[in-house]
């Protein structure tokens, strides 16, 4: 028997599992226009929910008269704080500790600030309703500024929290402080600086940003009374939390809430926490008894959901005079907005960000971060990173270029000089944390070689010399960057989001005929999980991935997951699935040696099947064993072939990368031109290269973003400048340019497969890099540095200052 | 961003749009492609009872080149500008200022009428007009005149057109020599953070005639009767082109945004303009 069965190599070809550059299976709907997103969803007699929203950053709301608007035939209710107050919901707790409003409880704190709800028959009669609703402000001094918080005539913003001197993550100094998170030795640190021959200071500010998801936030809500059954459709990141929050809040049992997170159009880290409209909906499908659809609008996206950095950071770098670096010292001072609605693990209010001595052995470190509130939309999310990863590369590769300058030394010298050496892992921080593996000398010798770096710094002196000679307005930028991100939260000891820790989980179902169904706890947003997951069980079950289909975010059939940001699908979910096949497997082969009457411990896995050994042509194939787990008794085995997997990882995971920048900088008009960008990363094990690229380039384009001009920028009185794509900057293809990626594979050693994760580090390596090239091109005039975002006329001041249109 | 309740109407002749506007008063507006009007009612900064479409007008579309002259319907879109031959031959700035409005999708439905009336400060091609020194014909109760691009713009959205008019053509005498429109933006779609217009015809090695006009850099598209005479006569050499330059600044007087300060456009005005001078006398 069984003869005839194909090579190896064919066999382990045909499942399509790791390393394989699979079509996304998910495209075949999306680019047909055939996905489902929430605003697809229609149900029967269902309502329309739209929000007043506060004009003012800072007011006094006196009144509120809805009476106009309940006149308008079509208008079934507008709710207020007062209606929502007797159900304890007009305050609803966020990710980060605090609490923040639902519905303006007496004033308002941010431009856009939801401050009632109308809900009407069709969403233009709600919007016509809105128009309506009369409010009364009182309009108060306003605090956009994070430096003036703690002056003698700041206003006061959080009257409700105000005498409290304990916050969710210590003393409060003052109304207008949320925390002080520190980290590391501070007087060791402090010590070493004093000491250093050469010190290097920089303040780096992080600007306020905005994950802008092409598809913007929204859910619907439907209150069975028949039943009493509550199921929400929504754009959730994390529908089983979302589920836990909504049943302690509501006091609905959980097993009586369903969260449905159909296809969503992109997250981010914007579509991880609650908002008031989810809240909303649900009272109003409560009250009404009809389901009710909330839906975003652009404007309200940009104005008022979770934005992302405004950290500025104070850092101070030592080193010997030949570059070796001995301490690094950074003060953050955080704007959090008017409610501290990060979306971190509970026990790092200020994320990870103490990751920030990046790729270096630097032995001594310390760490500050102050929290502080502000007249400006919550937020603080993790815009494709890790929680605030993204500010730490910034800053460490910002420092690093500072410290070059200061030392007179090539930035790419003093990074190699630095590195943690491979031999060095696992690598403890002074920050604390256990970097798994990396080998960053060689990936660095690969990307400078890869763009002739010595080249391009040759070109750019001859560039000099012309432009001095005045053949010439442009400038060349080299930008450089070695980035170490930190990733997958999280380990349950220290890593849970509202007391629920951060595992994830695989559940599968090998059917009689020999494909699969698996259900995981997280939920793709465009990362094509449907895809790769289905790979990775191809590789441990061998079971082509073709035959596996994976289903997520569906709170009733899913196993519990913390979702899917920070990139910890792969590494959390998708070692759950690695492991649950490896059950699957185990339970496989109990079968496969009763069918070859041999002992369990005679027959070995062999890509597809179970081979007798020594006797290879004696198996049974994954199919046949599936068969047979439904059609006959097996002796000590339970019939069927299913396996479930909880997955609580020992550590994170640490992905790194090189990347180079190249770019023209036109001094007379602040324009800039890409010309080259070389994208080197090392995610570990990787599970398709394809999908690899995707996210690299996706990423990529959003540090591009973010670097070049893409703001949320408040004028003095908290009125948001940038709330539109006209003024917001989200790149089309125009302005995109063409990217180069290369890797290196340095597998984790403590993840079943070796995988690190991908999405989010062409986001963290990318912005320092787009920027220190701006930088870079200026180094030869005297800048040390100089604030992002680096559009036009930010650049042409950077040149107007240095004196180059004199 | 849904706007407030109105009334649609589509008439079919100028004469029926006209006698529509005066009917309903100063709650109607026509509208053309849309891309102004339509998201000031999104976000309810315009509220209008009544919207008048022009799109079944045929008699609004279409380009007509005869002899040395240039008529364009108001209801041509700038993806028929950017497409139509006879055009190119004869006033190819058209096509080049074309290309750079917004992107591909706005083309296929914004038309020249609606760019040319709506008076906003930011769209390209009031400035060029200005340049071309063309005639806007106007439409209303009491028949039907002609208003020189250069007289028709007020301040910000006011404009010589009264509430009762609609334009319903542009045209102009095809332009000799060479030519340029040079646009900085931030990202495709964006208005202008500084836009120029340049003619220039050529005699020997001299400069004989210049047209200069610029976009987005005052209430008004500014056409600068200084900045040509300072390049007409001249050899079009370094000095001239300063002096040139120093002209139009003089006129300008740019707001600051988000594209920037004061500071900032003034130099980037001189640094587009110079570009476009340069660029139009190579072709010259």
């Amino acid at each position: 028997m069984n003869e005839m069965s194909p090579p190896k190599s064919e066999r382990s070809a045909a499942l399509k599992g790791l390393g394989t550059a699979r079509k996304r299976v998910e495209d075949v709907r999306f680019t047909q226009g055939k996905g489902n997103y929430v605003d697809d969803i229609q149900q029967p007699g269902m309502l329309f929910g739209d929000f007043v929203r506060s004009p003012y950053a800072h007011a006094r709301v006196k009144s509120i008269n809805a009476e106009a608007a309940l006149a308008l035939p079509g208008v079934v209710a507008v709710l207020t704080a007062k209606d929502l107050e007797p159900l304890s919901l007009h305050w609803m707790p966020t990710l980060a500790g605090d609490k923040q409003m639902v519905l303006a409880d007496g004033k308002v704190l941010f431009q856009g600030q939801e401050v009632a709800f109308v809900v009407a028959e069709d969403r233009y009669i709600a919007a016509d309703a809105v128009e309506l609703v009369e409010v009364d402000y009182e309009e108060l001094p306003v605090l956009v500024d994070p430096f003036k918080a703690e002056l003698p005539d700041a206003p006061i913003l959080r009257e409700d929290i105000a005498d409290d001197l304990e916050g969710a993550h210590g003393p409060r100094r003052h109304p207008n402080h949320i925390f002080t998170w520190e980290q590391g030795d501070k007087a060791a640190t402090e010590a070493v600086i004093a000491e250093a021959p050469v010190v290097a200071e920089e303040m780096v500010y992080y600007h306020r940003t905005h994950p802008c998801p092409l598809e913007t936030c929204g859910c619907v809500a439907s209150m069975d009374k028949v039943n009493g059954k509550l199921t929400v459709w929504g754009t959730f990141q994390a529908p089983h939390v979302v589920r836990t929050v909504a049943s302690l809040l509501s006091g609905i049992a959980e097993h009586n809430i369903r969260i449905i997170s159909p296809d969503i159009g992109g997250g981010f880290g914007n579509k991880v926490g609650v908002y008031p409209g989810y809240v909303c909906s649900i009272v109003a499908s409560i009250v009404t008894g009809k389901p009710v659809k909330w839906i975003e609008d652009r404007m309200e996206n940009l104005m008022s959901t979770a934005f992302a950095r405004d950290y500025w950071m104070k850092g101070k770098i030592a080193a010997t005079s030949d570059g070796r670096i001995t301490g690094l010292w950074c003060h953050t001072t955080a704007d959090h907005g008017a409610f501290d609605a990060c979306a971190d693990p509970t026990k790092f209010p200020a994320g990870f960000m103490n990751i920030c001595t990046g790729s270096y052995d630097i032995p001594t470190a310390y760490l500050a971060v102050d929290g502080i509130y502000t007249n400006k939309a919550p937020g603080g999310v993790a815009y494709r990173c890790s929680f605030r990863v993204t500010e730490a590369a910034y800053f460490i590769e910002r420092m690093i270029e500072v410290l070059a300058i200061k030392l007179g030394m090539d930035a790419a010298e003093l990074r190699a000089k630095n590195f943690i050496r491979k031999d060095q892992f696992p690598y403890h921080s002074a920050l604390g944390w256990e970097y798994d593996s990396g080998d960053y000398h060689t990936a660095w010798d690969k990307a400078l070689k890869a763009v002739d770096y010595d080249g391009l710094r040759r070109e750019q002196a001859e560039r000099l010399e012309a432009f001095k000679r005045g053949e010439t307005r442009k400038l060349m930028g080299i930008g450089l960057t070695h980035f170490t991100e930190i990733v997958g939260a999280g380990p349950v000891k220290n890593c849970d989001i509202l007391g629920m820790g951060m595992f994830d989980s695989c559940e599968i179902r090998i059917h009689p005929t020999g494909s699969a169904i698996a259900r995981l706890g997280t939920i793709s947003q465009g990362q094509g999980h449907a895809t790769t997951f289905a790979q990775i069980l191809a590789t441990e079950t061998g079971i082509p991935a073709d035959d596996i289909t994976i289903e997520e975010g569906d709170t009733d059939t899913a196993p519990y997951g913390l979702g899917t940001y920070g990139s910890r699908s792969t590494p959390v979910a998708g070692a759950a699935t690695a492991l649950a096949g490896r059950k699957i497997r185990a339970k496989a082969q109990m079968i496969a040696a009763y069918l070859l009457e041999v002992h369990d411990n005679d027959v070995e896995w062999d890509v597809d099947r179970f081979a007798v050994k020594g006797a290879p042509e004696r198996f049974k194939t994954m199919k046949e064993i599936a068969y047979a787990a439904y059609n006959q008794a097996i002796p000590g085995v339970e019939p069927g072939l299913e396996a479930v997997s909880y997955y609580d990882p020992p550590n994170m995971t640490y992905p790194f990368g090189a990347y180079i920048c190249v770019l023209d900088i036109d001094v007379d008009t602040g324009e800039t031109v890409v010309r080259q960008f070389y994208a080197l990363d090392d995610c570990g094990t990787r599970i398709n290269p394809m999908i690899i690229e995707g996210q690299v380039h996706g990423g990529l384009t959003e540090a591009l973003a973010i670097a070049m001009g893409q703001e949320i920028a408040y004028d003095e009185i908290g009125n948001v400048k940038t709330a539109t794509l006209m003024d917001f900057f989200l790149p089309t293809a125009w302005e995109t340019p063409h990217y180069t990626t290369d890797y290196t594979e340095t597998p984790s050693p403590h993840h079943p497969i070796g995988a690190k994760g991908v999405g989010e580090s062409p986001n963290v390596g990318g912005v320092p890099c787009f920027s220190n090239a701006v930088n870079d091109a200026f180094r030869a005039f005297g800048l040390t540095h100089t604030q992002m975002p680096h559009d036009h006329w930010r650049i042409w001041k950077t040149a107007n200052d240095l004196g180059l249109h004199a | 961003m849904i706007p407030g309740a109105f009334e649609y109407h589509r008439p079919e002749s100028v004469d029926a749009a006209v006698k529509l506007l005066a009917e309903l008063g100063e709650d109607s507006r026509v509208i053309a492609g849309g891309h102004s009007l339509i998201p000031m009612m999104k976000l309810r900064m315009a509220d209008m009872s009544h919207l008048i479409d022009l799109q079944k007008i045929g008699d609004l579309k279409g380009i007509r080149v005869d002899g040395g002259t240039v008529t364009i319907g108001a209801m041509t879109t700038q993806h028929e500008l950017i497409e139509n031959a006879a055009l190119q031959d004869a006033a190819p700035i058209m096509r080049e200022a074309a290309l750079q409005i917004a992107d591909p999708q706005v083309r296929y439905v914004g038309t020249i009428g609606g760019n040319v009336a709506n008076g906003d400060p930011g769209n390209d091609m009031p400035g060029l007009m200005q340049c071309l020194d063309a005639t806007f014909t106007l439409v209303g109760p009491d028949g039907e005149r002609q208003v020189a691009a250069r007289d028709f713009y007020e301040a910000a959205y006011f404009t010589a057109r009264t509430d009762e008019e609609i334009l319903t053509a542009i045209s102009f005498t095809a332009p000799k020599g060479g030519y340029a429109y040079e646009k900085q933006k931030r990202k495709i779609g964006d208005y202008a953070t500084a836009a120029a217009a340049v003619l220039l015809s050529k005699d020997g090695d001299r400069c004989s005639a210049a047209s200069i006009a610029m976009t987005n850099l005052s209430d008004t598209p500014v056409y600068s009767a200084d900045a040509g005479a300072a390049l007409t006569g001249s050899p079009l050499d370094d000095q001239a082109i300063k002096t040139a330059v120093a002209a139009a600044l003089n006129d300008i007087e740019p707001a600051e945004d988000n594209r920037g300060p004061v500071a900032f456009k003034i130099h980037v005005a001189g640094v587009i303009l110079r570009r476009a001078i340069e660029r139009a006398w190579s072709r010259a």
